[in-house]
């Protein structure tokens, strides 16, 4: 039962890969190449072919233990040691640790004279012997076109090769062959033909005048892989192949939130600024002052002690930082404190590759949490929009991966300001335009958040002031259906001003006259109190000596009565 | 290099003695300009082998009498002197002396080809 099962169970059979260790093809092709298989990298001459193999082989050596042979066919191995100097391999100490070797095979036409059978042989005998004397796991033919020009019958030739590949695979050795780009063919004597399980393309596309060098996988059996072409650069660190991730879009969003550096900014933005790890665009025409926007940004970033990358296209560094002081920045003091890195290049020095892949490899060794493009549009000046476009697409996907806060700065014109020139608004999370409002002789910078993904931001026009002490925006005048901004806003400010005092005075006075009335009133009322008090005593005395006058008159008369000896004929009223 | 050439001749003569073939010729017979060192890759005893040995033989006792050696070198055996003459082929005789090496991969069944490339009969 268990012995059918394991018959039968495919499924963990997976094709295993051994990793090239060069930087994006490992992720292009989902782990590397097939292990103990071969693969071919074709190419026209010069693409870089044997850079690829030998850093596969180096590589294999140095990090993934795998012993490895070069089998040169063009070149003497002293030239390749020499060769590879320069790419910052010593191929000698390599050679010598007995995990690498090197072998020059060298067959000269005019030397060889053939008659008759023969068979490869001798080839197989030499490759054999080396790759048992290390354990060979990895092997590197370049080029065996070569015994094409090196002999003549090409039936034997053809029989041998097919039995070396077959040799390769028994022996369990992954092996990088490489052929020269024939015309109308991948590679000048068929090679593809052997070499069926993978299958890399290199090119050279020279482009109004710059050089692009591209890769594109051709064939992977039994794996997935990437089918674009892929630019890729050959610098003094090696091969570097981008873009590195943007297969899926499965980078994390994150929800925190990093100020602008400017706090009028970040109150049109929820009061709190961008998210952490989203793509800012600053559009606006010349001199509206996007560099400052992402100077301020930069300010911010190393304020709150995180790394800061700005690639500037158009400034030296120098000339950067002497244009922040006049506003106010000083990001002298976080050059020289390590956190921010200003590095500036003519866009039309490399080709677009060169720039992206510099950018990579900068973003990897100096891990910045903010990277600012100053400005992106000189870019496309490098590319066609589409390349452009692709790069950046790319280039975004692996700085949100590594949640870098990206700003770029974009020159549009005055009218097409809601169009960037790279058609990049769509990859941009935040977008701020920056644009003229002239008004009465004068131009004024206006600033608007056009859009903000995941962020209810404000939809108001804001003046945007450049002063000596730094960046202020502010509200501008709206009304009479009209925006004023600059000196008119000053001059309508301070007239709503003076209007202000007056109203304000005339409120104080009527007020005050309020107070007088109500005193008036009160001092009215406590006179006339007074006086009717005076009177309700007088009054209450005149009652008193009218019943006291009565009284006594009563009296008086009951009296007389008495004196009379009046009969009594009845009691007068209230009495007994 | 000494050491190698050393080795390569030991490789030789043992091979030459134990294979069925024999190396033939008489090495102090004239000056080294007029002496022929020649030496035989092969890959164990395979009918190619067998075949471009009887070949050469043939060839130098009818053109060289009495002034060639043959060295057999057997790669099976000595698999690290592919190296030093970039065989590749087998067979391959390689023409050591005179100068300039010259080299004949395959069986050695055209003699024609073989005298050109040997230098015993012009070209063409």
């Amino acid at each position: 039962m268990a012995k059918i099962k394991g018959e039968t169970d495919f499924s963990g059979a997976a094709l295993i890969k051994s990793p090239t260790g060069i930087l994006g093809l490992d992720e292009v092709t989902g782990g590397g190449l097939p292990k103990g298989r071969s693969t071919l990298i074709a190419g026209s001459a010069g693409c870089g072919k044997t850079v690829f193999a030998m850093e596969f082989l180096v590589n294999g050596v140095t990090r993934f233990n795998e012993p490895g042979i070069f089998v040169s066919f063009e070149e003497p191995v002293e030239d390749l040691v020499k060769n590879f100097a320069s790419l910052g391999y010593d191929l000698k100490a390599l050679s010598s640790s007995k995990k690498m070797i090197i072998d020059y095979i060298h067959i000269e036409r005019s030397e060889i004279e053939e008659t008759g059978e023969y068979d490869l042989e001798g080839l197989f005998v030499r490759l054999g012997h080396m790759v048992d004397s290390i354990g060979a796991r990895r092997i590197v033919l370049d080029t065996i076109e070569s015994l094409f020009g090196a002999l003549s019958n090409e039936g034997i030739l053809r029989a041998e090769l097919r039995r070396l590949f077959r040799w390769l695979k028994s022996k369990g050795l992954t092996a990088i062959i490489t052929g020269e780009k024939g015309s109308g063919s991948m590679t000048r004597h068929g090679l593809e033909e052997y070499v069926s399980d993978c299958v890399i393309f290199l090119d050279h596309l020279v482009s109004e005048q710059v050089a692009t060098r591209r890769l594109r996988i051709v064939k992977y059996r039994g794996s997935t892989h990437g089918t674009n072409e892929y630019p890729f650069l050959i610098d003094n660190t090696g091969i570097s192949v981008l873009p590195v991730t943007s297969l899926e879009l499965t980078h994390k969003a994150s929800s925190e939130r990093i100020s602008t550096g400017i706090p009028r900014l970040d109150t049109m933005l929820e009061g709190k600024g961008y998210y952490r790890g989203s793509s800012i665009l600053v559009s606006g025409t010349a001199g509206t002052g996007k560099s400052s926007v992402a100077a301020k940004f930069a300010d911010s970033a190393c304020r709150r002690g995180e790394r800061c990358l700005y690639l500037a296209f158009e400034e030296s560094e120098s000339q950067i930082i002497r244009n922040m002081r006049s506003i106010g920045i000083n990001l002298e003091q976080w050059v020289k404190k390590g956190l921010l890195k200003i590095h500036a290049s003519r866009p039309t020095f490399y080709g677009l590759e060169m720039h992206l892949v510099q950018i990579h490899n900068l973003v990897s060794s100096f891990n910045p949490g903010v990277v600012i493009f100053d400005p992106v549009t000189n870019m496309i000046s490098v590319g066609s929009e589409n390349e452009v476009k692709s790069m950046l697409t790319r280039l975004l996907d692996y700085l949100k991966m590594k949640l870098v806060t990206t700003l770029f700065t974009n020159l549009s014109h005055q009218e097409d300001l809601e169009k960037t020139t790279v058609a990049i608004s769509s990859l941009m999370d935040t977008w701020i335009l920056l644009r003229d409002i002239e008004i009465g002789g004068e131009r004024n910078r206006g600033l608007y958040v056009l859009k903000a993904r995941g962020i209810g931001h404000s939809n108001q026009i804001r003046e945007f002031l450049l002063t000596k002490e730094g960046i202020d925006v502010r509200d501008v005048y709206l009304g009479q259906d009209k925006v004023l901004t600059g000196s008119a806003r000053l001059a309508q400010e301070a007239a709503e001003k003076a209007e202000a005092i007056i109203r304000r005075q005339e409120t104080e006075w009527k007020e005050r006259e309020l107070e007088h009335k109500r005193e008036a009133i009160e001092s009215q009322i406590k006179l006339l109190r007074s006086q009717y008090e005076s009177e309700e005593e007088e009054l209450r005395m005149s009652i008193q000596h009218a019943k006291l006058k009565e009284e006594a008159i009563s009296r008086a008369t009951r009296e007389m009565a008495k004196a009379r000896k009046a009969d009594v004929i009845k009691p007068a009223a209230g009495k007994k | 290099m000494e050491t190698e050439n050393k080795k390569r001749k030991a490789g030789g003569k043992t091979k030459g003695l134990k294979s069925t073939a024999k190396a033939h010729g008489t090495p102090e017979v004239k000056s080294s300009k007029e002496f022929w060192e020649l030496r035989l890759y092969v890959a164990g005893q395979t009918p190619k082998s067998l075949t471009a040995f009887a070949n050469l033989k043939k060839i130098c006792e009818e053109h060289l009498e009495g002034k060639y050696r043959i060295e057999v070198i057997d790669l099976l055996k000595n698999p690290q002197l592919a190296r030093g003459d970039q065989i590749l082929a087998i067979p391959t005789l390689v023409r050591n002396l005179p100068e300039p090496i010259k080299k004949i991969i395959g069986d050695l069944s055209n003699t024609e080809r073989v005298l050109v490339g040997l230098d015993l009969r012009p070209a063409g």
